[in-house]
């Protein structure tokens, strides 16, 4: 299509910045700081131009590279994008700029005053644009194994409070747990299927005429791995800690991209290598799903500590995905799709916004904060704007994916859209009880001199804010961006969907069949 | 090969014939073996004529000058190999040149040119080993040698006859080569083990212990051989072959010899698997990798691993390669104890060395799954993930030479003196984790690739459970490894005010850059390594076809 090859562009750009900033010395960290600023907004840059020539008509990937990497093992370096990965991407790439303005103080003790930080979250970026554009799954698991390295040194390194090794360390062992049982689906699907190239695997009858069973296997090596990435329930545990041992910007990368790798990975891998397979899953997976929604809402509600809160409704929203993938209608995928966008930007947000809070009086439970919004009405109205948007209120972005997922779960079963409406009620108690017990109220003497955002902080948030309120209203785009990609995972499903051959799956097939027509 | 299965074991117990011709022999083929065993012999030599202050130039030269001398042998020899053809065996059938043994012996003399670096190396004008090893430790004798800068430059030819021996362990084609090369790897080995210059008892302890089991198994693996020599009625690997296909030799033509030859494979495995360090064989491992001087540890670690994977190799391929399904079982349940109980055992180490010695087990474990293929892509990716290793070991066991308890202490053993390292000397902490990754398999790193190799060339062969069961260990192990790097990054310093580094030598820091190098390149570029010198796996992952197109002459 092009001859520049921008997403390896965009690869390179930030894992040369990282080195780059990584190598500058100590006595230079500002410097250092302002570089990485600069690489992740000109990686923005890049990633903006090359959208803006994305064609939303195609359903195919675009963008294309394919080069041989070690033939012995039919592994090839090939990038490109549909429209999905395109939007998580952007997504991503959005968000690192931010964070990086909201993380500039948070490391100045440090030895290294930070520039390490900052090194790792751009070696991060570049890992994260290569796991979202990999076409070829082993490079796909290069990137998604790779990518612990840099987050486990943010949190154990870099993060907060005593608990930050533990943390580190669960967190590095559940991912790598994961992976690891990922690699042998990763070595199965080249034994059976002989490529590692995704449209090859997709396109070709390799897999599909494998025995079901062995198919199951393969579908459940790269699910597992997912459902501990995404989180799910009950592969979530490390999630809370890990976020709360995190400063804020990490946790923003970590909830807001990494896990929607998880949920990414289901829809591109798990859904369109294995279709039978995976409408067998259909049942399980969405009842972990709606464990994961309840659960991770009531939890929510219990949390003394912010970050574990915000991590525990990213469980519950983490459930909502799922739901929407596994539905498999096309209002779902839509939905769950959008979903890991919207959420990604609301939840940001959130995290910056406890990031503020922490950089002010170095705590994150809420019990240390009361009345914050007579002191700091501009931090506590954007508090409350992401607070919204994560309980999912009209006219803004969340909803519309909330919406669109309700649709495709009711679409499939009636019964699990109900169970799982209850996470909404759930979310409006434990945002806007957080936001009272916080922002509200009469404030206390030891918080009276709590300072309100300053510009560099204003610039973190603004645009999150203005981007969660632009979706809300106009989500047109994002749609028209992820639609040929949904309308040809359905037909990867139909395609190749067996009779419907064990009694619980009489809905599904239903569901399918209105969802394609 | 057909109709030799007649005529065979007929004409092998008929051998001994009287000629007046000696048998031609290929002096050029065997020349990178010559080569070192010269240079060892030289050494020897230098060792009673050269005065004192000249010997050790003269040694460093001569090891040095002999394995690059005997490397590039092997490279020339592996580019005139012709195209298309497995190799070919010299001197009588008893040694074979093909290109897994010229990959392995490429290999083993890379490693042993960079152990040498490392045993070279003197920090503070003092080497790693004792300076008198025949003074008791702690007397005044000994104290006189120190002082006096007494060295062992005996060292460099012991090190030159253990590569020899390791040269000729995975090119032996018959059992009775196998079995001198054997003991001319691991007899300079016993003695190297046991002269560190820093707590001495414990490495004379280690020496002890190496020696007494290494003659156990010895003769384990002697009795095999007559064992398997019974049934077949030859020591060649292809004869036994023959014997093997064709149901024994002659006497046994009702097929009830099977008895004979299941217990010379086992006792034969016995004797192999005790040098790879498999699991139950495994227990001299952490006592003498501990014990022995560190520069040599990384030779054994490295080298020998090779070597001995090398031979088992070959053996289980040619030798016993129509018998796989009485031996793969064998195999499987020796893998899955070698990474289950290497792997959790590994867990509650304290000791660095120790730690990495339980490591080099699990690894073990895992290069075995690619043996239990059986096939020419399990050869590939165990020949992949031994060289791999092999750098990566070294640089670790290198960095331990540096680590310190205190200006001019011992090495730092226990783990808990490495807290802070991160910190004080963050390069040394950078390499380290780098090769700690690699143990673990991290993408972008050699050890995935060789994992990633091992792992394909089992499943393909249909041994999914295994597979299963070695990546699951690979979590455990990740576990130990993150541990250290836990240790080193987000630990503070212990209150003597953590590590000290001894500065790294031009030797050590040459060391340390060739394995980050090596795990690195490998890790992201392996390609030139795995199409040019590992030879192309056959087709189909049937043992019976793929063992004929597996690299192995016979």
């Amino acid at each position: 299509m092009t001859d520049i090859p921008w997403l390896t562009l965009a690869i390179a750009l930030p894992a040369l910045g990282a080195l780059g900033v990584a190598l500058t010395p100590v006595e230079r960290a500002e410097q250092a700081k302002r570089a990485a600023f600069a690489v992740s907004v000109a990686v923005l840059a890049l990633l903006g131009v090359m959208a803006a020539r994305f064609d939303t008509s195609a359903a195919g990937l675009q963008f294309e590279e394919v080069h041989p990497w070690i033939p012995r093992f039919g592994v090839s370096y090939a990038v490109g994008v549909d429209g999905i990965a395109l939007l998580l991407i952007l997504m991503s790439a959005a968000l690192v700029p931010l964070v990086i303005l909201a993380a500039w103080r948070e490391n100045d003790d440090a030895p290294d005053r930070g520039k390490g930080y900052f090194a790792l979250i751009l070696a991060l970026e570049a890992m994260i644009v290569g796991v979202f554009a990999a076409t070829d799954v082993f490079l796909f698991y290069v990137f998604f194994e790779a990518m612990l390295i840099p987050v486990y040194f943010m949190i154990g390194r870099y993060g907060r409070g005593e608990q930050r090794r533990r943390a580190a360390i669960t967190f590095l062992l559940y991912s790598l747990a994961g992976g690891l049982l990922m690699l042998v689906a990763v070595i199965g699907v080249y034994v059976y299927g002989g490529t590692f190239l995704w449209s090859d695997l997709v396109s070709g009858g390799a897999l599909a005429e494998l025995d079901p069973t062995v198919l199951r296997w393969l579908f459940l090596g790269f699910f597992i791995a997912f459902a501990i990435k995404a989180p799910m329930w009950p592969l979530h545990s490390w999630l809370p800690t890990a976020a709360g041992s995190s400063r804020p910007g990490t946790a923003v990368l970590l909830v807001g991209v990494l896990d929607k790798v998880g949920t990414y990975g289901m829809l591109r891998y798990c859904l369109e290598l294995f279709p039978s397979a995976a409408a067998w899953f259909v049942w399980p997976a969405v009842a972990l799903s709606l464990v994961s929604i309840v659960y991770g809402a009531i939890l929510a509600i219990g949390q003394s500590d912010m970050l574990r809160l915000i991590a525990f409704t990213s469980v519950s929203h983490f459930g909502f995905i799922t739901l929407g993938i596994f539905a498999m209608t096309t209002q779902g995928h839509s939905g769950a799709a959008l979903y890991m966008v919207n959420h990604g930007f609301a939840t940001g947000a959130l995290f910056l916004i406890v990031g503020f809070l922490i950089a002010r009086r170095d705590s994150s439970l809420i019990a240390d904060y009361q009345g914050v919004q007579k002191a700091a009405p501009v931090l506590a109205g954007t508090f409350l704007v992401a607070g919204l948007a994560g309980l999912s209120l009209p006219g803004l972005a969340p909803f519309v994916s909330e919406f669109l997922v309700f649709i495709g779960a009711y679409m499939f079963n009636p019964v699990p859209a109900v169970i799982a409406a209850v996470g909404v009620v759930l979310a409006a108690l434990y945002i806007l009880w957080m936001y009272q017990r916080t922002m509200t109220g009469p404030l206390p003497e030891r918080l009276s001199g709590l300072a309100d955002l300053d510009r560099r902080e204003l610039g973190a948030i603004a645009p999150l804010v203005a981007l969660i309120i632009l979706f809300g209203v106009y989500p047109q785009p994002m749609l028209d961006a992820v639609e040929p990609s949904v309308q040809r995972t359905m037909e990867q499903l139909d395609a190749t969907d067996p009779a419907p051959a064990v009694g619980g799956t009489g809905p599904t097939a239903g569901g399918q069949e209105g969802a394609s027509e | 090969m057909i109709s030799a299965t007649q005529a065979a074991p007929g004409a092998a117990l008929a051998a001994p014939v009287i000629t007046d011709s000696p048998p031609a022999i290929d002096y050029w083929l065997l020349a990178p073996m010559l080569v070192v065993f010269a240079a060892g012999v030289l050494a020897v030599l230098a060792e009673a004529f050269v005065p004192r202050p000249r010997r050790r130039p003269v040694q460093l030269l001569l090891a040095l000058g002999g394995v690059l001398a005997a490397f590039v042998l092997t490279l020339a020899q592996a580019f005139t190999l012709p195209e298309g053809e497995a190799g070919t065996t010299l001197a009588l059938g008893a040694v074979a040149v093909d290109r897994p043994a010229l990959f392995l012996q490429g290999t083993i003399l890379v490693l042993a040119f960079i152990s040498l670096l490392l045993i070279a190396e003197r920090h503070g004008g003092e080497d790693a080993f004792a300076a008198q090893a025949a003074a008791v430790p702690g007397s005044e004798e000994e104290r006189e040698h120190v002082l006096a800068g007494s060295e062992h430059t005996e060292v460099y030819p012991l090190v030159l006859f253990a590569v020899l021996g390791m040269l000729l362990f995975p090119a032996a084609n018959d059992f009775l080569t196998l079995f001198v090369a054997l003991e001319v790897m691991s007899l300079p080995l016993y003695l190297l083990c046991g002269i560190a210059r820093r707590r001495r008892l414990f490495s004379q302890e280690a020496a002890v212990k190496y020696f007494l089991l290494g003659a156990f198994s010895s003769a384990f693996f002697l009795f095999g051989i007559a064992l398997v020599y019974g049934y077949a009625g030859s020591v060649n690997f292809a004869r036994v072959d023959e014997a093997v296909q064709a149901g024994g030799a002659e006497i046994f033509q009702g097929g009830n010899g099977e008895p004979l030859l299941l217990l010379g494979i086992g006792l034969v495995a016995v004797g192999l698997l005790f040098k790879v360090g498999a699991v139950p064989f495994h227990n001299w491992k952490p006592d003498v990798y501990q014990g022995a001087p560190t520069p040599i540890t990384a030779l054994m670690a490295s080298c020998t691993l090779v070597a001995a994977f090398g031979a088992l190799l070959r053996v289980f391929f040619t030798a016993f390669g129509g018998s796989v399904e009485s031996w793969r079982p064998m195999l499987w349940v020796v893998a899955i104890l070698t990474m289950v109980v290497a792997a959790i055992v590994a867990v509650t180490q304290r000791d660095i060395k120790r730690l990495l010695a339980y490591s080099s087990v699990v690894h073990a474990g895992f290069v075995l799954t690619a043996v239990v293929a059986a096939d020419s892509a399990g050869l590939a990716g165990a020949m992949f993930y031994l060289a791999a290793y092999g750098f990566t070991t070294i640089g670790a066991f290198a960095v331990v030479t540096l680590v310190r308890t205190h200006e001019n202490g011992a090495e730092a053993g226990d783990l808990e003196q490495w807290a802070g390292l991160g910190r004080t000397s963050p390069v040394l902490a950078g390499a380290l984790s780098l090769f700690l990754l690699a143990f673990a398999g991290i993408p972008l790193t050699s050890g995935f690739i060789g994992k990633f190799a091992v792992f394909e060339a089992a499943l393909a062969a249909g041994a999914a459970p295994l597979v299963v069961v070695g990546v699951l260990s690979s979590a455990v192990t990740a576990f130990f490894y993150v541990r250290i790097i836990v240790l080193m990054y987000f630990s503070e310093p212990a209150e003597k005010g953590g590590p000290r580094v001894v500065p790294a030598g031009l030797l050590t820091g040459s060391v340390i850059s060739i394995g980050v190098a090596a795990t690195f390149l490998l890790g992201v570029y392996p390609t030139p390594v795995l199409d040019h010198l590992i030879p192309a796996p056959g087709g189909g992952t049937d043992a019976e076809v793929a063992a004929t197109a597996d690299g192995f002459t016979r």
